[in-house]
């Protein structure tokens, strides 16, 4: 059977503390890898403002799973049924990636959309400064 | 007077640049939406989608700018509901 790639996104409570956000994050990870699936990427955004309250939380670790799972297998179903019981978790998303999705994914670990910083060139800073102490001249 | 207010009404038709849809443009295939900053674009200040005859986007992309803003609200990253967001 075809392998699919999966993207799972959930959203822990801000009250933790680094060792249980680690042991929460790590007790999925082997979720995913006990259950046949094989983990590609995962990042942490970690404390970020939400855009809304959910359980009279502002704020809250945002962690996201990328991983591949045979179709029809029952990864998903145990993932979200664990992430239901758990109550360290205020939101989950998960989802299936079509092909552009796993393109765009690709790119994305590997850089392609990180904003490059717009800092002045020496020679533009230089350039600014010096008309600067032209009109303090003038 | 009733020539004069035809003529009022009949004006020349405004010329407006052609709208067109920026994914086909710049060959976006997928929306992300973990990405909330490029959702901004097509929601109003209400948090609300923009139409495709104000944004231009072609149905096929406006459909998946739906579903994404829809996935961005569900996680948080985007209000149901906002009053002043920009």
């Amino acid at each position: 059977m075809a392998k699919t790639n999966y993207e799972s996104v959930i959203i822990l409570t801000p009250v933790l503390s680094e060792k249980m956000l680690q042991d929460a994050v790590d007790s999925y990870r082997k979720l995913i890898t006990g259950n046949g699936g094989e983990l590609i990427h995962e990042e942490n955004w970690g404390l970020t403002k939400m855009a809304y309250p959910i359980q009279k939380k502002t704020t809250g670790f945002y962690q996201i799973f990328e991983f591949a799972a045979e179709e029809g297998s029952e990864i998903v179903d145990k993932l979200e049924l664990a992430y239901r019981r758990d109550e360290q978790v205020l939101r989950y998303l998960t989802l299936k990636l079509d092909k552009h999705a796993m393109v765009y994914n690709e790119r994305r670990r590997n850089g392609a959309f990180k904003k490059a910083k717009v800092e002045p060139t020496p020679e533009v800073a230089k350039a600014k400064v010096s008309t600067k102490l032209d009109e303090e001249e003038e | 007077m009733a020539k004069k207010s035809s003529y009022r009404f009949s004006k020349a038709p405004v010329v407006r640049p052609k709208k067109y849809c920026r994914f086909k443009k710049s060959g976006i295939k997928y929306i992300d939406y973990k990405n909330a900053d490029f959702l901004m674009p097509f929601i109003n200040e209400q948090g609300k989608l923009l139409p495709r005859r104000i944004t231009g986007t072609s149905l096929k992309y406006q459909r998946k700018i739906a579903t994404a803003v829809k996935r961005a609200r569900h996680i948080a990253l985007l209000p149901y509901v906002a009053d002043q967001m920009k």
